[in-house]
């Protein structure tokens, strides 16, 4: 019990010191950073529990982050008041889903409560990652890989071919996402120090959710299915149906990620659906070391604020292609692994005991 | 819809169609010898198209075309021994990986070297407005030559598998390769030259398509997943399934103009991709019993 609470424990103490490390070097800009990469860490640890644990890859991740934010975006941008006679927007109003917020000109507009535009996101995402995930999940390998690409590539092409989805441009102007009276997900200068713990709160549930199913029977079933799918299934467990779950957590996080990420930046463009994202995602599951959520989680921060910084310039995706073929060759079951801590120990041991006997 | 235009249509079809074909057999090369799925087949045909225009500037089309396809061949072989050729039986998985990051490196690299702008070769014969007519029929010459230079690889390479020793050795290797290798045959150069056939045959493919369709540093991407849709529509690792296959979706896709938005139009072939991947992944020409045995 207390192996699992630990490392959740030791992570919120980090992320408090960080906040103070900023405050203390004076750079609160690093915050903002910090804050979008703790919601594409959400996709990272979300994708980690179905690459490393499933053992199934998805090259569709960014799509589903997409689904999210553009869901949520659409929803609390497009003003229903020319549609006020309706029936339907009555209903809707009647319910009281909608808020009124003021437009871009001053006027009213009337558009739906984020948190109503949140849940019906994840429920549109829950029900497109079973829809998907049925069939792509009885593929393998190479089939399955590019099954899950060509998805990810249709939900690029949607968004950027939909004008109600802003085509190339995306969606900007959206409103802050108000959690709880006085706590709100947006880009505020004021709102900083706040979204910075909410999205890393975020993380640290999501990790403390994660770490739970590993050790409960779920995970004893995914590690069985990674290891040996047709045994595991002889021994009776349903391995299409954990397969298809995980999959499916796995697309929730990465919508939820999405949503709250569109309401912070206040915007999102097609480039969050493109493939390259998606394989970013997988290149940072990677060199995290596949099944190790703490590994994806430290990369996942580590890389997406170097990236977010811009230290990268223009080689940022040549950097993650690069990582990739090289944790690939070099070190395919990922690199942050306990085996390979263990080898480097012997080695470096090993060497000294060498150097002594010459001595 | 009338039947001029019609006929536009189906040219424009069967000349997207035979590039897929070309680009699918590109696929199926690599995957008969080594049973993997080259993620930068796409990036073969881009880095054609793009060499083939820097080199116009100093030599003449047909040599710059013919400097271009061997230096693609070249960068082929390097990916081939740099990456591939010392791994010891990797699993699908992992080479999937690593040819998607080499894909990414090419087209970095291709950024960096040659910027965002987007080029293209001179039309082989005429101008853009050049038209050849039968009737009420207007095609550009370029298309006869996409079509008669794809047909031509088509029957050089059957000729190359069915009548030289290195083509015999070549699918000696890609069914059975320990049998091969004690006969004698190196399967590793094999693999080898597997690469650098299809990166020749990708880099053709971009230099006669490129005055048609424009080359630019990120097209790699799209012509490999449309590539690799009729690769498996055709049945995988089967060439001359994967021309008929080629030809159904580029006039498939097309026709789709007709009907929906263009920015829809790889919509239609990605989702054909899916559809065929979830209800009969051996291909509309393949065997099911064959696909069951082979190692996906």
């Amino acid at each position: 019990m207390r192996s699992r609470y630990a490392p959740v424990a030791f992570f919120i103490a980090v992320v408090i010191a960080v906040q103070f490390l900023t405050l203390i070097i004076d750079r609160p800009q690093y915050l903002t950073q910090l804050t979008m990469a703790g919601y594409y860490s959400l996709v990272i640890i979300g994708l980690c529990m179905l690459i490393g644990y499933a053992g199934q890859i998805s090259l569709g991740h960014a799509g589903f982050f997409a689904i999210g934010g553009y869901i949520s975006a659409f929803l609390t941008t497009y003003d229903l008041m020319p549609h006020k006679g309706n029936a339907l927007a009555g209903i809707v109003a009647k319910a009281g889903l909608l808020v009124t917020v003021q437009d871009l000109y001053g006027g009213d507009a009337l558009v739906f409560h984020p948190w109503i535009a949140c849940i019906a996101a994840i429920c549109v995402t829950v029900l497109i990652a079973y829809v998907i995930g049925g069939p792509v999940l009885k593929l393998k390998g190479h089939y399955l890989a590019m099954a899950t690409l060509g998805f990810g590539t249709i939900v690029y092409k949607l968004v950027l071919g939909t004008t109600f989805f802003g085509a190339a441009d995306g969606l900007s102007d959206i409103p802050g996402f108000k959690l709880l009276p006085g706590l709100e997900v947006s880009g505020k200068n004021s709102a900083r120090i706040q979204n910075y713990y909410i999205s890393w709160g975020m993380v640290a549930l999501g990790m403390l959710l994660l770490a739970n199913l590993i050790h409960s029977r779920v995970g004893s079933a995914l590690r069985a299915i990674h290891s040996a799918e047709d045994a595991a299934n002889a021994m009776g467990v349903n391995t299409g149906r954990y397969k298809l779950n995980i999959f499916v957590l796995s697309a929730v996080f990465a919508a939820v990620g999405g949503i709250f990420l569109t309401h912070y930046n206040g915007g999102i463009g097609p480039s969050e659906a493109s493939i390259m994202k998606s394989v970013r995602y997988v290149a940072i599951v990677a060199i995290g070391g596949m099944a190790n959520l703490w590994g994806a989680l430290s990369m996942g921060i580590v890389l997406n604020f170097l990236s977010l910084r811009g230290y990268f310039g223009s080689y940022d995706d040549t950097v993650f292609g690069v990582i990739l073929i090289l944790i690939m060759l070099f070190a395919p079951e990922g690199l942050l692994r306990r085996e390979v801590f263990r080898n480097a120990k012997k080695w470096i041991s090993g060497r000294g005991k060498a150097e002594g006997q010459k001595a | 819809m009338n039947i001029e235009l019609f006929f536009q249509y189906l040219a424009a079809g069967v000349t997207y169609g035979t590039i897929y074909a070309i680009v699918a057999i590109g696929f199926n090369i690599i995957y008969n010898t080594t049973g993997i799925i080259n993620f930068a087949q796409g990036e073969f045909v881009m880095l054609g198209g793009m060499t083939a225009v820097t080199l116009h500037a100093f030599l003449p089309l047909p040599a710059a075309i013919l400097s271009a396809v061997i230096i693609t061949m070249i960068i082929g072989a390097l990916i081939e021994i740099t990456f591939i050729r010392w791994l010891t039986s990797p699993s699908v998985l992992r080479m999937i990986i690593i040819t998607i990051g080499i894909s990414i490196f090419i087209r970095e690299a291709a950024l960096h070297i040659w910027g965002e702008a987007v080029r293209a070769l001179p039309y082989f014969t005429g101008t853009e407005v050049t038209v050849i007519s039968a009737g009420d029929v207007h095609i550009s010459p370029q298309v006869l030559w996409v079509i008669g230079i794809s047909a031509v690889t088509v029957v050089l390479l059957t000729f190359f598998f069915n009548y030289t020793l290195l083509g015999r050795q070549m699918r000696a290797c890609s069914s059975n390769r320990d049998a091969a290798r004690l006969c004698g045959i190196s399967a590793k150069n094999m693999v080898t030259l597997s690469f650098v056939l299809s990166a020749g045959i990708g880099a053709l493919a971009g230099c006669v398509v490129s005055p048609i369709t424009y080359v630019q540093y990120d097209s790699g991407t799209g012509l490999a997943i449309k590539g690799f849709t009729v690769a498996i529509l055709g049945g995988l690792g089967n060439s001359t399934a994967a021309i008929a296959a080629g030809l159904i979706l580029g006039i498939l896709e097309s026709f789709s103009v007709w009907v929906m938005p263009t920015a829809f139009k790889d919509v239609v072939s990605i989702s054909i991709l899916l559809l065929i991947l979830f209800v009969r992944p051996s291909g509309i020409f393949g065997s099911v019993e064959a696909s069951r045995l082979k190692e996906f």
